[in-house]
């Protein structure tokens, strides 16, 4: 089988939450410095699930990403983990784009990359959490899609999905080719073992301007947006922990329970 | 433009029911209907919904756009996007709001794209620019450390809404309001997206969304025992047990406990932390919660610059003793 899975670089998600910053001249986030960015966590999730099915059915898997100044031992992570090639989508055109001028770009270039089985996604990206590119994508391709998935199987060119609902999952069964956004709930993804660093960095990455997949500069990034931001900021936090003591903890404890009687919360 | 008028939101039915979240989207879709001089209407979508339509137009409604059919009974997306497609296509709305839950988040960018339009995502506010007349999106974005309004002049302006964001309206029985059927004209052809059965893991006891005291643990409570103990405690205070993603990736809870962006949001009137840091993603689920307490070791963690009131320490001896004063300050 043969898989495309779309990653993005993103600022880490897990940054320390006071060293957020955002520039309301810009209105963009300024990255804090010496945080190296990261692959978006369900992004990772989503490699990890095309290599679960490459392991059980063999295949080849694409990783795509978007973006521009990609730092390359980033986005060369999932082929450390055990991907097979990597296809960039890297200029200054395709920047601040909204989910619906990346999903074009990402769909154009999926067009470009010709066959496939199973497209995965992440289930948002942990900068803009906007949750669409993917389902974006099947749409554009005209192809059938399921969310949040946490368990995928296939067999007899039937895929069988268990997608997270809030109450439990479902079981849902899709055919091929298809695209599967993913969740958490499917396991965290492997490590990427030293002898796959080796091999990633050894591979060239295909790099694709708007020309090579077919799309005029106007559709995709800022200029393709068709959501405009006119406002980015932080919002305003009191942060007056009354902290309790005591003479140990268990004390503190104690006095905790008496505090919040006596400021009637409980 | 001209040709699109009014307020359409699409209702949410949970196991024969309105869901909470319909309310909300009404209270909220009345508001801009009203701001814009306009009407407001809802659509109702599955099997055997027609009923409903009635506590919509109490709940706010002008009209109420029913689609039923047996085809509608599970949530199946591609028989949902092309019911909910038609009546959109019927109303012709300049703005179209979904709630952001399971059958929301994942019905509503189908729809976007289909339509040609775009969508926001988990909006925690919605207004209409005095200016302009077009729909202020606000929602929270990289992990709720910051917020985002956007506009669009594209045709329905769409947006989902978190769960607990807008208020309903106090349901007014005497209201009235007009019932549209529209067929549903659709048959198993259009299902790519086979629906084979549902798995329900809701943990036992008080529902974590409507409990007025949760307690919540995360990493740092190090196994599902710690659990057991948040579980005593939260059985005290009638409440229910959350937890961060953390506790769910190592399997020491169920995903349906899971609280924050990705998982449940929650309004408590008490929200225990419990060895969990307040990561910005965490935070977004539990920080409508009327008072936050925090236990943590750290002082240093994030979620003593969100709680309003801590202990710095090891909960293996903080719960404890917490558990027995609460117990006997609930008891006298
Ligand atoms: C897009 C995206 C979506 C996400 N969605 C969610 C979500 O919905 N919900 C969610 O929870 N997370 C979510 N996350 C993950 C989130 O970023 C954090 O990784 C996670 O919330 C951290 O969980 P934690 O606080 O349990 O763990 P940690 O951050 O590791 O914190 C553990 C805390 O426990 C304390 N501790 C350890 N031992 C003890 C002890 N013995 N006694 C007292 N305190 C102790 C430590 O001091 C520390 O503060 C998301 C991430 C991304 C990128």
């Amino acid at each position: 089988m043969d898989f495309i899975v779309c990653v993005k670089q993103v600022p880490d998600p897990e940054a320390p939450p006071a060293s957020f910053k955002v520039d309301p001249a810009a209105n963009k986030v300024v990255p804090p410095p010496g945080v190296p960015p990261v692959i978006s966590t369900f992004d990772e999730i989503a490699v990890e699930a095309a290599l679960r099915l490459k392991d059980a059915h063999g295949g080849k898997i694409t990783v795509l990403s978007l973006g521009n100044n990609l730092v390359r031992d980033v986005v060369k992570k999932p082929l450390a983990m055990g991907a097979d090639e990597l296809v960039l989508l890297e200029d200054p055109a395709y920047e601040d784009g909204d989910s619906w001028s990346t999903a074009y770009a990402l769909s154009m270039a999926i067009k470009k990359i010709g066959a496939y089985d199973i497209i995965f996604c992440g289930r948002q990206a942990a900068d803009w959490d906007a949750g669409q590119v993917g389902v974006g994508i099947a749409e554009l391709l005209g192809i059938p899609t399921v969310t949040l998935a946490k368990k995928v199987e296939t067999s007899d060119g039937k895929v069988r999905v268990e997608r997270v609902v809030a109450d439990g999952y479902e079981v849902v069964e899709i055919p091929t080719p298809c695209l599967i956004t993913v969740t958490n709930e499917l396991g965290e993804p492997r490590y990427a073992p030293l002898k796959g660093i080796m091999k990633a960095a050894k591979i060239q990455p295909t790099i694709w301007k708007p020309g090579d997949i077919g799309v005029d500069t106007a559709q995709v990034g800022a200029a393709g947006r068709r959501a405009k931001l006119v406002k980015l900021f932080q919002p305003v936090k009191e942060g007056k922990c009354e902290i309790i003591e005591g003479e140990n903890v268990a004390d503190a404890a104690v006095n905790l329970a008496k505090r919040l009687r006596e400021a009637k919360v409980i | 433009m001209a040709d699109y008028k009014g307020v359409l939101i699409c209702g949410d039915v949970v196991e024969g029911k309105l869901a909470a979240i319909t309310g909300e989207l009404l209270g909220c879709g009345r508001k801009l209907a009203d701001t814009l001089g306009e009407e407001l209407s809802a659509v109702l979508v599955g099997s055997g919904v027609k009923g409903l339509a009635q506590e919509a137009i109490a709940q706010g409604a002008d009209k109420v756009y029913v689609v039923d059919d047996p085809l509608l009974q599970n949530y199946q997306p591609d028989v949902y996007v092309a019911a909910v497609e038609k009546a959109v296509k019927q109303v012709m709305p300049k703005i179209l709001l979904m709630g952001q839950t399971s059958v929301g988040r994942d019905l509503a960018p189908r729809l976007a794209f289909r339509l040609d339009t775009v969508l926001s995502m988990d909006c925690v506010d919605l207004d209409i620019d005095p200016d302009s007349k077009l729909l202020l999106q606000t929602r929270p974005v990289y992990g709720g450390n910051a917020r985002a309004i956007f506009t669009t002049d594209r045709m329905p302006q769409m947006a989902t809404v978190r769960s607990k964001a807008m208020s309903a309206l106090e349901p007014d029985a005497s209201r009235q309001g007009e019932v549209i059927e529209v067929p549903a004209e659709i048959d198993e052809s259009v299902v790519r997206v086979r629906f084979v059965e549902k798995v329900k893991e809701e943990v036992a006891g008080v529902k974590l969304e409507d409990a007025p005291v949760v307690v919540s643990g995360g990493r740092g409570m190090g196994g599902p025992e710690g659990f057991q103990q948040l579980e005593e405690l939260a059985r005290l205070f009638k409440g229910a047990v959350g937890s961060t993603r953390p506790a769910v990736d190592n399997g020491w809870v169920p995903s349906t406990t899971q609280v924050g962006l990705t998982g449940k949001i929650v309004t408590p009137d008490l929200y225990i932390a419990v060895a969990l840091s307040g990561s910005s993603q965490h935070m977004a689920g539990c920080s409508g919660a009327k008072t936050i307490v925090a236990i943590n070791k750290d002082p240093e963690a994030n979620i003593f610059r969100e709680a309003g009131f801590g202990i710095v320490g090891d909960w293996k001896q903080a719960l404890p003793a917490f558990k027995e004063k609460v117990k006997e300050l609930l008891a006298g």
